[in-house]
């Protein structure tokens, strides 16, 4: 703050507390009387009459006490233009403080399970470190997978042992920290919707479901012609690309005709936010523990 | 000596002496704040929106979001391990009006840009429940059929370069093309999606 800016809030600041006093003072010397009395100001309307009293006491302490309050409060603290108070407190370096000494407490605390491997924190006495990741599973990535990692729709299940980017310790850790970005393509435009339903078709039937057996046939064709390429020949999926298997009975988006049809037609493109700037090493390191022990346990 | 009857008996007085007392804050708190370069000066590198997350910010506004989020993280550890670092001033030198809130039913949105995906908020403006059960924030269905028409967005951006945002001329031509005829849900998701983005000085790193 400049030189000027300083002076007018210390200036402003202060003639207002002291003009107040002064006022306050001032009117108090005026009174007639100092102590109660019966008598009045001398003016009566419909028989109503107001007292001339002296202002009570504790009105005056209480205001005075104010006035104390705020100076000592600006001795203390940043408040008159550029003087930082005899406290030396700031707001930010309060934060600062608050940050170190948590630093101190749990620094420790994470240290003794940074070094550890996520399968050796499936040991039983690590289980603390667990429920360590599973708070902050809860805090960062239950918002869409729910507070028992079960998933909803659009957002995997995290307790089924069925990955789409792989469940090693590696690849969980990848997909916290970088994130993952699905690129199912809508086929809507080349298929037209008769070869959208053909192929929705035989992915119901690839999946072992009830389904209409000349689209299928039909949709066979198409889907080796433009679907193998990410979720292999046999519809089993790839890990590398996230693209799921075909042939079991977990679906992200929903296993009826319709919703396979709208798939195919729209694509899907599911998108794992990337946490490496918002979550540290070590707190990555017990979430991905977590999220591994709910299928390996 | 004033006596209490002289100031009584003269409003003109009393008024004077009013005005001198409650314009004390004003004048020691507020105006100083119109010439200081912490609050004026953007931060580094800072953009205005462009014209989608503008529009979405107009729908956050009328929809009354900020009236259950806020858009301010305090310096205290609490907030900034769950939210990012603190919020700034100078974040907020192009903000009219500022979007900080004065209470937090939902938690706080000031850096939720890339916490959660298009589809997340998608799902969760339809129907809250449908990904957090436990929400109680309402739905926003009809953000799914309404469409935006751009006819107001080139003004819009014109009024916010008369209060100092730096939009461009080729960024005002372009405004109503760049909004016509995409969903309201869309326009609000672009925003949610750039709030904490608009700058890269800070680390959220927790």
């Amino acid at each position: 703050m400049s030189a000027f800016w300083s002076a007018w809030v210390t200036i402003i600041t202060l003639a207002v507390i002291f003009g107040c006093t002064w006022l306050l003072l001032q009117t108090r010397k005026g009174e007639t009387y100092k102590e109660e009395t019966e008598e009045t100001v001398g003016h009566e309307f419909d028989g109503i009459a107001e007292l001339d009293n002296p202002l009570p006491k504790w009105w005056f302490q209480m205001f005075m006490g104010t006035v104390i309050f705020g100076l000592v409060y600006l001795a203390l603290y940043p408040g008159l233009g550029n003087f930082k108070g005899l406290l030396g407190w700031t707001s930010t370096n309060q934060w600062e403080e608050e940050m170190a000494y948590a630093d101190e407490v749990y620094k420790p605390v994470f240290a003794k399970y940074a070094t550890l491997s996520v399968e050796d924190l499936q040991k039983p006495e690590n289980e603390a470190g667990l429920k360590m990741g599973q708070r902050m599973f809860a805090n960062n990535c239950s918002v869409c997978h729910g507070t028992a990692a079960t998933g909803a729709h659009g957002f995997p299940n995290l307790t089924d042992n069925d990955w789409l980017y792989g469940g090693s310790p590696d690849a969980l850790t990848q997909t916290i920290l970088n994130g993952r970005q699905g690129a199912m393509p809508a086929w809507g435009a080349v298929l037209g919707e008769e070869g959208v339903r053909d192929v929705a078709s035989y992915v119901q039937e690839l999946s072992g479901q009830e389904a209409d057996a000349d689209g299928a046939a039909r949709g066979k064709t198409q889907f080796q012609a433009l679907c193998t390429a990410c979720h292999g020949a046999d519809g089993k999926g790839m890990l590398a690309l996230g693209a799921p298997n075909l042939t079991d009975n977990t679906w992200l988006y929903g296993s009826s005709f319709e919703q396979i049809a709208h798939t195919v037609r729209s694509g899907r493109n599911g998108v794992m936010p990337a946490h490496k700037d918002l979550l540290s090493k070590d707190k990555v390191q017990l979430i991905t523990a977590y999220v591994y022990s709910l299928s390996n346990k | 000596m004033i006596k209490h009857e002289t100031v009584e008996k003269n409003i003109g007085l009393m008024v004077l002496l009013i005005i001198i007392v409650i314009s004390g804050g004003g004048l020691a708190e507020i105006v100083p704040l119109f010439f200081q370069a912490s609050t004026t000066k953007p931060i580094e590198g800072l953009r205005p929106y462009n014209a989608v997350e503008l529009e979405g910010r107009d729908i956050y506004i009328r929809e009354g979001c900020h009236v259950c989020h806020s858009q301010m993280i305090r310096p205290f550890r609490a907030e900034t391990e769950r939210y990012g670092h603190f919020s700034t001033a100078n974040e907020q030198v192009w903000e009219h009006p500022f979007l900080w809130g004065s209470k937090r039913t939902g938690p706080d949105l000031a850096r939720v840009g890339g916490r959660y995906s298009d589809d997340w908020h998608r799902a969760h403006m339809y129907n809250p429940r449908d990904v957090v059960p436990e929400s109680k924030m309402p739905s926003y269905p009809w953000l799914f059929e309404d469409k935006l028409t751009g006819k107001d967005t080139a003004a819009k951006l014109s009024v916010m370069r008369k209060l100092g945002v730096p939009y461009t001329d080729e960024q005002i031509a372009s405004a109503q093309d760049d909004v016509a005829g995409k969903y309201e849900i869309e326009a609000l998701v672009t925003y949610l999606q750039a709030l904490g983005k608009t700058h890269s000085v800070y680390n959220n790193k927790r």
